[in-house]
């Protein structure tokens, strides 16, 4: 017949199929026989592990939205609800919230990898811009996602970088206005915040199908920067990238389950565990770890618009990176100087995240001046230059020469653990000096919890602290969790009246509480 | 680190093709294990839109019998369906007891809807069984139809002293819902 794809498959359901979409010829070939070069190291794993961390996070993006409600009164308690109360609501709440900061990690990761080996350079222009847009996508996108459980942080960094935009001339205003959809972040804010946090990712999978699309039209780059020459210095993708590939996502995954499993709340900020105030602005206002570089970029000159602009710039410089780098050579392992430059560059990023978490007081303000200078000096200045004086090393003939293996996997992860560390103790000493330390029973991986004094504890709450502290967010039959048994439970639900809807005249009635009902205590 | 990645079939482990390859264990390994942590994953998620604890919390609700004197009936809210709990009179329980089977549309002894011991206490799901509407019946000035139980003034679906079908376009007799006696005065539904 006329017009079908001539399929090459045996198995006849396929056949059909493919003769009338060519799905998996096009599988076949784009991620079957797929020349790809054969020297990869594990920096060219990290695209993959990005794609499969969009996949988690949709995937538990989407069941969260089953649950979470998207009002400025029901929004914290909905999160707590799906914590709680939720089958497997914790998990999936931890998994999407460390996953947000796993896609973080693994992007820079991947952009160090186009930078060092010049993947952004000539035929890849596109590719590499694509690649900025979805890191702006990105980066919006986890921007409206931590507004979502309404708490303190979530309030506050929101009103922060939503009153950025008043920085504008003339127009700032009234695009204030026009993102709050009123006065100040609210109601509304949060609404659309939830509509365009469910939008964008499947944005992000369609500007991701253009990036490989594009990979795919001129090949990958590969670590000695040198092009492909002959079919002999490359593999077909499967099952060499295929199974290098699952490696990498075994390695990644058991670095999320970690963080889930281990220390789920350890990159978060303490202060989102309480519910937006909008008449108490939290002492620091810090960001997300992933986000601590541009905001320290925001503070480091006193005036708004300019800080504004530094910032936005500092993204949209990268647009035209492969235009600023002017060396004919692709891989830094052949360009001796722009080797060590460039890690000088990374130092930089890391600095302005440490200075981001910092108040902007002292030294923090030179430091994160002097990083600021250096990352826009780079862009702007040395890497054009440099790409004229330098004298690269001689190249290899073609790839299938044989190479001196680098391990600037381990430099690299071992200076972003640091960095990362870094920055999370800098949130941390924040406070006041450090706590002595207790030894408690739940400690370590083998600690139980002490009913019996778990209990206690429950008591001394009813008789003193409810006086001013609710906890409205959980239930009477939360209380199992202390090693109470259902009469007891039952009998404490009991001793509290709570609203019980109307009564035969249709007006408001009390009664006992029951497990069901949720705490009552002076405070609402 | 290039070691010699051939893919030949007589390697030094001395397998003929009828030999299971190290290769083919390794992929089994693997696709297993993808496998379970595909399975895992999707148990989990899918798990996670059954009923949550505070659901469930809500799915029994006890009912307190001692304010119910005879020839009175309440309605209370189960699983968000009105439940009638009435408190049936002598006449009523004869009436319901004397009815053959074979006047019913759908045939039930009226032991069979009510606790033993209890034979005075009926409790039914309140929603008619024709469309769904909820029978008027619980109010002393309710309408209550020919057989003095419930009347639907929806379709005029009719229900006599045991909840039972008896006149009009419902198929079937009013539910009774899975409860339990916990006292003589408390019953427990759900």
């Amino acid at each position: 017949m006329a017009g079908l794809h001539k399929s090459e498959f045996a198995n006849p359901v396929i056949n059909w199929v493919d003769s009338r979409l060519p799905i998996f010829t096009m599988m076949q070939k784009e991620y079957g026989v797929f020349p790809t070069p054969k020297n990869f190291n594990y920096f060219w794993n990290f695209g993959a592990l990005a794609m499969v961390c969009l996949m988690v996070m949709i995937m538990t993006g989407i069941f969260l939205a089953m649950n979470y409600q998207p009002n400025a009164d029901l929004a914290f308690g909905s999160v707590q609800h799906i914590m709680r109360d939720v089958n497997y609501g914790w998990l999936i709440r931890y998994v999407h919230q460390n996953g947000a900061s796993m896609f973080f990690i693994v992007t820079y990761i991947h952009i160090f990898r186009g930078i060092y080996y010049g993947s952004y350079k000539a035929p890849r222009e596109l590719l590499w811009m694509l690649g900025v847009a979805i890191l702006l996508l990105m980066m919006a996108t986890a921007f409206m996602g931590y507004v979502l459980p309404w708490g303190q942080m979530s309030y506050w960094g929101a009103t922060v970088i939503t009153n950025l935009f008043s920085a504008f001339p003339v127009v700032g205003k009234y695009i204030v206005t026009l993102l709050w959809g009123g006065f100040s972040v609210d109601q509304p804010t949060l609404n659309r915040f939830f509509a365009l946090h469910y939008l964008l990712p499947f944005v992000l999978v369609g500007v991701i199908f253009l990036h490989v699309a594009a990979l795919h039209i001129v090949g990958s780059n590969n670590p000695l920067g040198i092009d492909v020459k002959s079919p002999q210095d490359t593999v077909p993708f499967h099952p060499y990238y295929t199974i290098k590939d699952s490696v990498g996502v075994c390695v990644f995954l058991m670095i999320w389950a970690a963080f889930v499993c281990f220390a789920p709340n350890m990159l978060g900020d303490p202060n989102n565990f309480i519910p937006a105030n909008p008449l108490q602005t939290p002492a620091d206002i810090v960001p997300e770890w992933y986000f601590l570089p541009y905001y320290a970029i925001l503070r480091s000159v006193p005036n708004k618009l300019l800080g504004v602009c530094m910032m936005f710039g500092s993204l949209l410089l990268l647009l035209v990176l492969p235009w600023l780098d002017t060396s004919k050579v692709r891989s830094a392992r052949f360009r001796p100087i722009f080797r060590k430059v460039v890690w000088l560059w990374v130092l930089s990023f890391v600095v302005l995240g440490i200075c981001g978490a910092h108040k902007p007081e002292g030294v923090w303000v030179i430091l994160s001046r002097v990083a600021t200078l250096y990352y826009f000096a780079h862009l702007l200045v040395i890497l054009p230059i440099l790409g004229k004086i330098e004298r690269p090393l001689p190249l290899p003939e073609s790839i299938s020469n044989p190479v001196v293996a680098r391990s600037a996997v381990i430099a690299a992860l071992v200076a972003a653990f640091f960095g990362l560390s870094a920055m999370q103790t800098a949130r941390a000493e924040m406070a006041e000096a450090p706590m002595p330390e207790q030894k408690w029973s739940f400690q370590g991986i083998f600690g139980t919890i002490d009913m019996a004094s778990a209990q206690r504890g429950f008591q001394v709450y009813k008789e003193v602290c409810s006086a001013c502290h609710s906890m409205k967010y959980m239930h009477y039959r939360d209380l199992a969790g202390l090693g109470l048994n259902e009469d007891q439970i039952k009998a404490i639900a009991a001793s509290v009246t709570v609203p019980q809807g109307l009564n035969d005249q249709g007006e408001p009635k009390e009664g006992p509480g029951t497990p069901a009902s949720q705490f009552r205590s002076a405070v609402r | 680190m290039a070691e010699s990645t051939a893919a030949s079939t007589t390697d030094s482990h001395g397998g003929h093709p009828a030999d299971p390859s190290k290769r083919d264990m390794l992929a089994l390994i693997a696709s297993a294990g993808a496998a379970v942590l595909g399975g895992g994953i999707a148990w989990d998620l899918i798990a996670s839109m059954n009923p949550a604890k505070d659901v469930l919390a809500l799915s029994s609700v006890e009912v307190d019998l001692a304010p119910i004197a005879a020839n009175m009936g309440i309605v209370v809210s189960w699983q968000g369906k009105p439940i009638f709990v009435r408190h049936r009179t002598a006449e009523e329980v004869k009436a319901a007891q004397s009815v053959a089977l074979s006047e019913l549309p759908d045939p039930a002894p009226d032991s069979a809807r009510v606790k033993d011991g209890h034979s005075e206490w009926l409790v039914l799901v309140g929603i008619c069984t024709h469309l769904g509407c909820i029978p008027l019946g619980n109010k002393p000035s309710d309408q209550r139809g020919e057989y003095g139980g419930y009347f639907c003034p929806c379709h005029g679906s009719q229900y006599d002293t045991s909840g039972r079908i008896r006149k009009g376009p419902a198929p079937l007799n009013l539910a009774v819902p899975p409860y339990a006696f916990e006292s003589n005065t408390k019953i427990k539904i759900g």
